[in-house]
């Protein structure tokens, strides 16, 4: 099952697909090739589907896309060029982690950036927090000081 | 009959909803008390109908009558009651009504619980969440009607609940997680009545955060059971997705949780006035935007959105209108309310306010990733995918960046601290866990770096939160008097940090040290995994009331010593003719074994079958319903009663006044 029947119990949405359990029993030469095989299906996102890698995707193509990941480790590929053969047949979109290029900058980038910027707005409050502790400590300013003025006479009229 | 009598009570909630809106608000504004004390009843009289409404949909369900719509779609004679009970909200229609009444459920408990809270505050936040009643249950009548019959035509019997929901975690898990995203509903209702009454101090802090908590521990246990169901229910393991739709409930959390801790700033020191109001605005939003995400249809493709566009426009509209609605209220009356209390650079202020960045840092990256694909096909720029190991990237540092400063905040002091201070009070916590960080791993199957970090992270966080309950403690005639010194928000803030300290460990320790084989197995065969040996026995026939299946048996083994039996199920269901996977579990503190069934393979009997080892799983729910209950406890605190007490006096003083 998929990781879109997770979706239907998150918030309960209607179009769920109950699927059959998908546990391929592949021989591999060694165990590296599987732990391999483990992290490249499940960072392979099945073409058909709603939402799901070709690891848990019993779909037909995620069926095919797991025999090529096979075929290919064993016969000595590296994962840059599973990759790229993945992407040539069936677009970046068959990636969940998107490669780095021009259109994904920004998704990659924004983490960094936000996080950035976030730091440096709380640097300026922490600064004019302590700054203002130091320069008025408690005193009213001049605008305050009217503006403290107008809301007592708004309160007298008003009682 | 029944039926009508739910869609007529439905439509007189709205009404009342309306009237809630509408009314009490004006009231506040004209100061008219008549109008304002229309308020509780009002939030009453609409949680009545609705809940009518409810349980005539209930009724529905239980009786079979396959005349109404989401029945016969989404239930079945055979099913077992209490999940046709719960069929009631695995559905579009239903699941809305739901929120609709526990949306109604917090009004009114507002409405009842809090007589000491300003009139005119009162009246202002009723007719907000009346408000969002409006919308919802608009959404609900207009877009999405339960109540909706199939005449003529029904069907003799209903197409069934789909089984993955036929479980009795899903039973409470829905309910709990709209408690969690409805709930932050009361905080954007405190925020906006205190926009819209131009008084931001900290008694509205003080009035906002225990709902604002309760509903966070809602949202925690929530989320927590719905990784726990995906983990036992869907067979394969996994816990966490980074879905779309999990990402939907997870973004209101980590706002939330930005929010608590904002509000406890607000509340000792008056500080982040304008902030925290800003975050309980964007807190509920994200709940909203999560609605949106969700039942529009948007996230399956920008063209389903279009093809189907009436209840996907009307929560964006709704979500403009709340969102902008808000955001103008914000920008016109905030800087009026801008605080001025200084804290010096080493101060929990401080690390409150790292805290914030991290949290927000954290939901806007959350949000972005989320929304990335669905602005790409829109723009026309090609379809691309984000998912788990985008967010992981991401988040894994983020929260590692967090939690060596989270292990200072409890310690730490308002206003001004110094480093020497710290130095003094965690020198020897900091030094214990490097010592953890270096020997734990020792225990697993071989040392790992990332578990070494987690436990320095998770001892460095667990010490210091002991050391200072120990300094508060200590001191006491007894160990019970010392007890009883610590406040309820205090314990509750040390259960919720050793909930985040055992789910690090949990989750790290997990997916490290995790162990998964896929085989083919024949009845007789057996396998060893981390130690333990697992014996296929025999393959058996079961029948269910509402399915059949084959059922595996396994015997676990460690040292020639039985560890476990384990029958993990084929289910085929009989109304669908769905075919579903019942994964066997024994669970423990530090170690999970799991077996999952595939398909046959070939003739003789023999099966596709996953193994599993997963250690320490536990500890990442554990932890979550730790933090949970932290949540609840902080709410129990008796200023929060108190001081209520005092704002009754002062309130009916200015009443009177007036």
């Amino acid at each position: 099952m998929n990781r879109f029947c997770v979706a239907a119990l998150l918030l309960m949405s209607c179009f769920v697909m109950p699927a059959a359990a998908v546990i391929e029993t592949y021989e591999f030469s060694n165990e590296e090739l599987e732990q391999r095989y483990q992290d490249l299906s499940a960072e392979l996102r099945c073409p058909k589907c709603q939402n799901q890698n070709i690891a848990d995707s019993n779909a037909p193509i995620a069926q095919d896309l797991r025999k090529r990941l096979y075929q290919q480790l064993e016969g000595g590929a590296s994962d840059g060029e599973i990759l790229d053969y993945m992407v040539a047949r069936y677009g970046e979109f068959v990636l969940y982690r998107p490669r780095f290029s021009g259109a994904t900058a920004v998704l990659w980038l924004a983490p960094v950036l936000l996080l950035l910027a976030a730091i440096v707005l709380a640097l300026l409050v922490l600064r004019r927090r302590k700054d203002s502790g130091e320069r008025t400590g408690g005193e009213l300013s001049v605008a305050e000081q009217q503006r403290l003025h107008t809301l007592l006479d708004e309160s007298e009229s008003g009682s | 009959m029944i039926p009508e009598i739910g869609h007529y009570a439905l439509i007189n909630a709205l009404c009342l909803a309306v009237i809630l809106a509408v009314l009490p608000a004006w009231g506040a504004w004209r100061r008219n008390t008549t109008a304002m004390s229309l308020a509780p009843g009002l939030a009453v009289g609409q949680l009545v109908f609705v809940a009518i409404s409810f349980a005539c949909l209930a009724a529905a369900f239980l009786q079979d009558d396959f005349t109404v719509k989401v029945v016969a779609s989404n239930s079945n004679s055979l099913l077992p009651p209490m999940y046709k009970f719960s069929a009631l909200w695995g559905n579009h229609e239903g699941s809305l009504l739901l929120w609709a009444l526990i949306l109604c459920f917090w009004t009114t408990a507002v409405a009842l619980l809090s007589p000491q809270l300003p009139m005119q505050v009162l009246s202002r936040v009723l007719s907000v969440m009346g408000g969002i009643a409006v919308g919802f249950l608009s959404f609900s009548l207009f877009t999405s009607n339960p109540f909706e019959r199939l005449l003529p035509g029904s069907p003799v019997d209903g197409s069934d609940l789909n089984p993955l929901l036929q479980d009795p975690g899903l039973i409470i898990h829905p309910p709990l997680l709209y408690m969690g995203y409805v709930g932050f509903s009361v905080a954007f209702a405190f925020a906006i009545a205190a926009l819209l009454g131009g008084r931001l101090d900290a008694s509205w802090a003080r009035w906002s955060r225990p709902w604002t908590n309760v509903a966070w521990a809602f949202l925690t246990l929530g989320i927590m059971l719905g990784s726990w169901w995906a983990y036992y229910e869907l067979g394969w393991g996994g816990w966490w997705f980074w879905d779309p739709v999990e990402n939907a409930s997870f973004m209101p959390w980590l706002a939330g949780t930005a929010l608590i801790h904002s509000l406890a700033a607000t509340e000792k020191r008056g500080l982040f006035k304008s902030w925290t109001v800003l975050l309980a605005i964007f807190a509920f939003s994200l709940s909203l935007l999560g609605t949106f995400l969700v039942r529009s249809g948007v996230l399956t493709s920008v063209h389903a959105f279009a093809t189907d566009p009436a209840r996907g426009m009307f929560i964006l509209l709704f979500l403009a209108i709340v969102v902008g609605g808000s955001l103008i209220l914000y920008a016109l009356r905030a800087p009026a309310v801008s605080s001025r209390v200084s804290f010096a650079w080493v101060s929990r202020e401080s690390l409150l306010l790292f805290n914030n960045v991290v949290f927000l840092v954290a939901t806007l990256t959350v949000l972005f990733g989320t929304l990335f694909p669905l602005f790409m096909d829109a723009l026309g720029q090609g379809k691309y995918s984000v998912g788990p190991p985008y967010f992981n990237a991401v988040f894994v540092p983020l929260m590692a960046l967090l939690a060596p400063f989270m292990g200072l905040g409890p310690v730490s002091r308002w206003k001004g601290d110094t480093v020497a201070r710290w130095k003094g009070e965690l020198g020897i916590s900091a030094a214990v866990a490097v010592v953890c960080g270096l020997t734990l791993p020792l225990l697993g199957a071989d040392y790992n770096l990332w578990v070494a970090l987690a436990a320095l992270l998770a001892a460095w966080l667990v010490l210091g939160l002991v050391r200072d309950a120990w300094y508060r403690v200590r001191g006491a005639s007894s160990l019970g008097s010392g007890l009883r010194r610590l406040t309820p928000s205090y314990c509750g803030m040390l259960l919720a940090h050793l909930g985040f300290a055992a789910c690090v460990l949990g989750v790290v320790a997990t997916s490290q040290y995790n162990v998964e084989r896929d085989l083919k197995m024949s009845p007789g065969d057996s396998e060893t995994l981390a130690g333990y040996t697992f014996e296929f026995v025999e393959l058996a026939p079961v029948r269910g009331p509402n399915f059949v299946a084959d059922e595996a048996r396994f015997r676990v083994t460690k040292d020639n010593e039985l560890i476990a039996t384990l029958a993990p199920q084929k289910r085929r269901y009989l109304a669908s003719g769905s075919v579903m996977t019942e994964a066997a579990i024994d669970a423990g503190l530090f170690r999970d074994l799991f077996v999952a069934m595939g398909e046959p393979i070939g003739s003789d009997g023999a099966w596709a079958i996953r193994l599993h080892y997963k250690p320490m799983v536990r500890w990442m729910w554990l932890g979550a319903i730790l933090m949970g209950f932290g949540g609840f406890a902080t709410a129990l605190d008796k200023r929060y009663r108190r001081q209520r007490r005092t704002a009754t006096a002062s309130a009916q003083g200015v009443l009177h006044g007036a």
